[in-house]
């Protein structure tokens, strides 16, 4: 009797998952097209994948990318489990919404909020002690970590509050000090999470734009900027070939990470 | 003496609290008071191009504070209709995403275990892959000589195509696309919790199934919405990427002019005078979200006990 209308629930499902899927297979289809008119099909050919191998100034830019978002990822997974563990086991401290708002307002301010604000920051420090001088590899890295934190945090602190409290309570009762129980118990209890937030901050790093933009210098363009400036202009083939590998790449991710999850659940049950 | 040292120790709590703590301020708070402090200087030429607040000079601290930028924000109408624009853009599209959101998470919410699972990584997923190419893919959609466009005049539902690209239409497809995901998530949540023997309870009263959904779910998954709203209406009104690929040049946008104050101009002050703008104008809805989070939380609290 509490079931749901069939043919209302196929029909907002399907419409729903057309309009979130078309567009990316539009994007595969047409990375195989001959033309470089990309909008009209004129037979498969895999031109644009070689020229995406022939394009030095993507790859470097990609390389780059790929060892930022590598590093903020990682800075990201440090502080915001750290942020995310006071979150969820501190309860309510001195400036307890002061901190709330602050670890999730990067979650929602537009990200020019963030790129400004903390490009200013730099051109003040540097002004100030001289310090970090030209921008690059750092400050696009430093704003990257500010942007994952709040993503790493939310993930994290909901992880920690499903967990059973009654096993980190048994080895305080124990005699270990809260700092083993941390490492020894919780953490290994949340790994799977730890990885997902990896993941997530990795791949929300590689797609930055705007953060990334306001932070980089001379010499110092990550890849979404450079796809960026290409985009905005018009169609672009060679960026199809590039998100069609960036898809299936991911796709293999997320989809692995969840027959993993699925298989321990059952372990568990 | 030893107790009398222990006193000035602080705890391991507040030993865990302060660095998160310390680290927030550091990157979050101080930058927007630096935002704050720079939306009052004047322009320079030179680096940084902008003056500084307070010069010394004949033994006094003169405090110089420029409101050039907030006078034009306040006067100029370029830059009001901006704002109101960007405000109208961001509702619209929050308006859509709840209209097309709300089906898709309460179906979801209701499908079997097994299925629930498998529809939510099918939202998840393109979350995961990047979003600017995503919104690049609508670009060969919409095009006039785009895929949507050749669809439709080989249907021959149409004699010419139909101008999207770069107009508003376009800027409303792409942020209902993108931000569609963040709306469905929180609510799906919320919406997964429901206890169904309520709704069963509704029906053996004699209640009919609209009427049950519209007395039941819909109010009790009303931090849902919010949650979901908030999260698409606040980082819309500053978009910056969508309206610049998909919109035309009329198409005002806050974070577009920002950028262009800020890189074309190379205007510093202004930029940041629109920037605390902003923020001013997003403090409500942040309040909005904050609340909702923490209920949210003190639902869990409450649950676990």
């Amino acid at each position: 009797m509490t079931g749901p209308n069939r043919t209302l629930r196929a029909l907002a499902l399907g419409l729903g998952f057309a309009f979130l899927y078309l567009p990316i297979i539009c994007l595969v289809v047409f990375s195989f097209n001959a033309s470089s008119l990309a909008t009209s099909w004129s037979g498969f050919s895999l031109r644009w994948y070689g020229e995406l191998w022939n394009d030095k100034v993507l790859l470097s830019s990609a390389w780059l990318s790929l060892r930022i978002a590598a590093l903020s990822a990682t800075a990201a997974v440090v502080i915001g489990t750290w942020a995310g563990y006071v979150l969820a086991r501190m309860g309510r401290f001195r400036g307890f919404s002061l901190y709330l708002g602050m670890v999730s307002a990067p979650l929602v301010l537009p990200e020019v909020v963030i790129g400004v604000s903390l490009l200013l920051m730099f051109v003040e420090m540097d002004g100030l002690f001289g310090w970090p001088g030209e921008r690059g590899f750092f400050t696009i890295w430093a704003g990257l970590v500010l942007l994952c934190v709040a993503y790493v945090t939310v993930i994290i602190q909901s992880r920690i509050r499903d967990l059973d409290r009654s096993l980190e309570e048994a080895a305080l009762d124990l005699g270990a000090s809260p700092v083993k129980v941390f490492f020894v118990i919780t953490l290994p209890l949340i790994a799977p999470a730890l990885g997902a937030a990896w993941l997530l901050s990795f791949t929300l790093s590689l797609d930055d734009v705007v953060i990334s933009s306001f932070l980089s210098g001379p010499g110092f363009t990550p890849l979404s900027p450079e796809i960026f400036s290409r985009v905005r202009l018009g169609i672009k083939p060679e960026v199809n070939a590039l998100a069609t590998l960036f898809i299936l790449a991911v796709g293999t991710c997320v989809v692995i990470a969840h027959r993993v999850q699925r298989r321990k659940e059952k372990e568990l049950q | 003496m030893k107790l009398a040292w222990r006193e000035f120790r602080p705890s391991a709590r507040t030993l865990a609290i302060v660095p998160p703590y310390a680290w927030l301020v550091l990157f979050l708070l101080v930058p927007f008071l630096l935002v704050l402090k720079i939306s009052f200087a004047d322009l320079k030429f030179g680096v940084p191009p902008y003056t500084s607040l307070a010069e010394f000079g004949d033994e006094a601290v003169n405090l110089t504070l420029h409101v050039r930028g907030y006078v034009l924000l306040f006067t100029d109408s370029l830059y009001i209709e901006t704002y109101l624009n960007s405000v109208k853009i961001a509702l619209i599209t929050t308006f859509y995403c709840m209209l097309i959101g709300y089906p898709i998470a309460y179906y979801i919410a209701r499908s079997a275990p097994a299925v629930r699972n498998l529809l939510l990584l099918g939202v998840i997923l393109p979350f995961w892959t990047s979003l600017l190419l995503r919104v690049y893919a609508w670009v060969g959609i919409l095009r006039n000589d785009g895929v949507l466009n050749n669809l439709l005049l080989w249907l021959g539902v149409i004699d010419s195509p139909l101008e999207i690209y770069r107009t508003d239409l376009a800027v409303y497809i792409g942020m209902i696309y993108a931000y569609l995901p963040f709306f469905i998530l929180p609510l799906y949540a919320n919406l997964v919790k429901l206890d169904l023997r309520l709704l069963e309870a509704a029906y053996d009263l004699g209640a009919r199934p609209w009427q049950a959904f519209l007395r039941i779910t819909l109010p009790l998954s009303r931090p849902g919405v919010i949650a979901g709203a908030m999260l698409v209406f606040i980082p819309s009104v500053g978009e910056y990427v969508i309206p610049e690929m998909l919109g035309g040049a009329n198409t005002l946008m806050m974070g577009r002019v920002m950028w262009g104050e800020f890189f074309t101009n190379t205007d510093w002050p202004m930029a940041a005078s629109i920037t605390v703008v902003m923020v001013l104008l997003l403090l409500v809805p942040l309040a909005l979200f904050q609340y909702s989070q923490v209920r949210a939380m003190e639902q869990v609290r409450e649950g676990t006990r």
